[in-house]
């Protein structure tokens, strides 16, 4: 509890007191693996062979003439097992787990992909697991509900508060806090009390390591910008930190949802609607109200719909080191269109707030400069969302059909 | 203060009894019939919890009693007009219970400050330990109000002792892990741990996290000063109604 892990005026530990021998004992584990350079080593080569890593980094030459700006690269975090980025930080906490000797997990999930990584990793492992997700997201990400069942974990909806991902990780805590002794709570995003913001960035770092020396191969420069969505920020984490000593912009963007003035989004750090505050064990911008309740967010992506945001990344806010941008809803769903058609690549939506602003902001830059897109995941999973977006009837007669036939 | 009036009281009683309400559940004015009964029935101070959206310690049936008060309206404004209506109306010291974000955001000396003008004696504020709590200790000490810290099973000797170094008026004694309204085993090991917070403190202990009946309240007698009953008493206005609080309460001494 000493180094309690502050980022400016942001993050720290504000555990209850029962968990704080449990998270002195996971820092101590987690210091002593970064010091360890087999750990990082053994990392990349479980990555390597099971996730398909290094990632590629694409040059999408449709996209770069249609906007006829800047170079238009995309971070292929879609092309891991599983389908995100996700599966970096699962893989890296599962060998950290398998270290400390337990034998459960637990994770929160809100589109899905961290609750699948999560649980494909325990397969692996061998560890016994169970995942938290709102009840909301269960219906709008019902594929990945149920690969992970099929996967040999126990999916628990959460019914409690606003259904969706934070209220998953208070669920995911309470669990914790009874059975800390056998379990360790993977934490799928760069939030919660220290060592989690750190640790989880840590293992998300893979993507900018690889994306920095990817673009200097293919274009002999830095990029300019580089584009990122941002729900709790792991994704974003991993690609800016291999930027962090260059001059390069980093770009953050959240959900807008409805947009900005509607009151119905989930953008802490690019509205003026969030503030500092305390939940879920760390301090950070929360969209919150004037008593310091929680309030009700929205986005169309299920991975970005959260009240909380890395403390990393509001420092990053606070001080000018990065730029956030939001994308709405509308933005969002015509963007992921467009990458389909044009570079036959589907992005999540999650992602797909990143492509929105790109596409904003790559007509202005000239011809020579590079800017990369992190497409932290694969569009899949949203296949019932973005089919009620472009409204398509066939999917909708097929739907019917399929529902007939079970009725039958 | 706080301190002195338990020690006080233990003269005439084995064990002391606190109870917990959350301020606006089902209502204000349920919550101030409920304080009634609990205080006529003889309970020796009370809990007063500012609901708040991510109840993180919180088992289910607390969580459902905060989210429910927070959809009829318990703002901050009501449960500060609540607490201070109730201290000033019984004669017994009342505390808040909240997280941390709730006096966060209303700044924390404010807070204290505004504890102090209430007559309010303390506060336990599950996610703010002592590392995380310099501003809160600070205002809480120049009010002379207590900071109630929460000794767990799982602390270990040495922060026992880190712990009381900051705490005042009482030690609140986790009797188990997991959050409020499960079971609790009442058995050896809790005795055992419950003479390892003693030697650790000099101030009064506080055993809550699953006491249900006078069964419980009898054990905990010579191994504890208070005996806290949170969560059942929530049960028993949800089953039984308000008006079966005061003899749930009598039904424990
Ligand atoms: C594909 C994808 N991208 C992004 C996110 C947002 O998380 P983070 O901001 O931690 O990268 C999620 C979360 O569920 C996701 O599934």
């Amino acid at each position: 509890m000493k180094n309690r892990g502050y980022y400016g005026d942001y993050g720290g530990a504000f555990l209850p007191e029962i968990l704080v021998a449990t998270f002195d004992e996971l820092e101590k584990e987690f210091e002593r693996i970064k010091k360890d350079p087999s750990f990082w080593k053994d990392y990349e080569t479980l990555m390597s062979s099971y996730s398909g890593r290094p990632t590629p980094l694409t040059f999408a030459g449709n996209l770069t003439q249609k906007f006829g700006g800047a170079k238009i690269y995309i971070k292929r975090e879609d092309l891991n097992h599983t389908g995100a980025h996700k599966a970096n930080n699962v893989m890296g906490q599962g060998m950290l787990v398998k270290q400390m000797g337990k034998k459960r997990v637990i994770a929160e999930t809100g589109a899905g992909q961290h609750g699948v990584a999560t649980a494909t990793m325990a397969a692996k492992f061998g560890f016994d697991c169970t995942i938290y997700m709102g009840e909301v997201d269960v219906l709008r990400q019902r594929p990945n509900v149920f690969w992970m069942e099929q996967l040999g974990a126990k999916v628990v909806p959460v019914k409690d508060g606003t259904r969706i991902l934070k209220d998953a990780i208070n669920e995911a805590f309470r669990d914790w806090v009874t059975n800390m002794d056998t379990t360790h709570y993977v934490l799928g995003t760069a939030c919660g009390p220290h060592p989690f913001p750190e640790m989880v960035s840590y293992f998300q770092s893979i993507i900018g390591k690889e994306a920095r020396k990817q673009i200097l191969d293919a274009e002999g420069r830095l990029p300019k910008r580089v584009y990122a969505c941002v729900g709790g920020g792991s994704n974003a984490m991993g690609l800016f930190s291999g930027f962090f000593n260059d001059p390069v912009e980093l770009i953050g963007v959240e959900a807008g949802g409805k947009g900005l003035n509607s009151g119905r989004h989930a953008s802490r750090l690019c509205s003026n609607d969030a503030s500092a505050g305390i939940a879920q064990g760390y301090k950070t911008y929360f969209l919150q109200d004037d008593d310091g309740q929680m309030k009700e967010t929205h986005s169309i992506s299920a991975g970005l719909d959260y009240v909380g945001v890395s403390p990393i990344l509001s420092h990053m806010h606070d001080t000018g080191k990065a730029r956030f941008e939001s994308a709405t809803d509308t933005e969002v769903i015509k963007a992921l269109q467009l990458t389909m058609q044009k570079e036959g690549i589907i992005p999540a939506l999650e992602s797909s707030h990143a492509f929105a602003r790109a596409f904003k902001e790559a007509p202005c830059l000239s011809k020579e400069e590079a800017i990369i897109i992190n497409q932290s995941g694969r569009g899949d999973k949203d296949i019932f969302t973005i089919a009620d977006a472009v409204d398509d009837p066939e999917w909708k007669e097929f739907i019917i059909e399929k529902a007939n036939e079970y009725n039958a | 203060m706080l301190e002195s009036y338990i020690k006080e009281r233990r003269k005439s009683r084995d064990i002391l009894l606190m109870t917990h309400i959350v301020m606006g559940y089902p209502s204000f004015e349920d919550s101030f019939e409920i304080v009634r009964q609990m205080v006529e029935a003889g309970v020796d101070l009370m809990e007063l919890q500012i609901p708040f959206s991510e109840p993180m310690a919180d088992g289910p049936v607390i969580l459902k009693a905060n989210q429910k008060a927070l959809e009829k309206g318990s703002s901050l404004t009501k449960c500060f007009d609540f607490a201070q209506r109730v201290a000033k109306e019984f004669p017994i010291p009342f505390l808040f219970m909240s997280y941390a974000n709730i006096p966060f955001k209303y700044g924390m000396e404010k807070f204290s400050d505004k504890m102090a003008k209430i007559n309010i004696k303390g506060a336990i504020i599950p996610d703010l330990p002592p590392e995380e709590g310099e501003d809160y200790i600070r205002a809480m000490n120049k009010n002379s109000l207590s900071p109630i810290y929460i000794f767990s099973p799982e602390t270990s000797d040495e922060r026992l002792l880190y712990l009381s170094s900051f705490a005042s008026g009482f030690v609140y004694c986790l009797a188990r892990k997991g959050v409020t309204g499960k079971k609790t085993a009442f058995s050896n090991d809790l005795a055992v741990y419950l003479s390892k917070c003693q030697k650790a403190t000099n101030l009064p202990l506080a055993v809550g996290f699953g006491v249900k009946d006078k069964a419980d309240v009898d054990y905990l007698k010579g191994k504890a000063d208070i005996a806290v009953i949170g969560s059942r008493t929530i049960r028993i206005v949800e089953e039984k109604g308000v008006a079966a609080t005061g003899d749930f309460i009598k039904s424990l001494v």
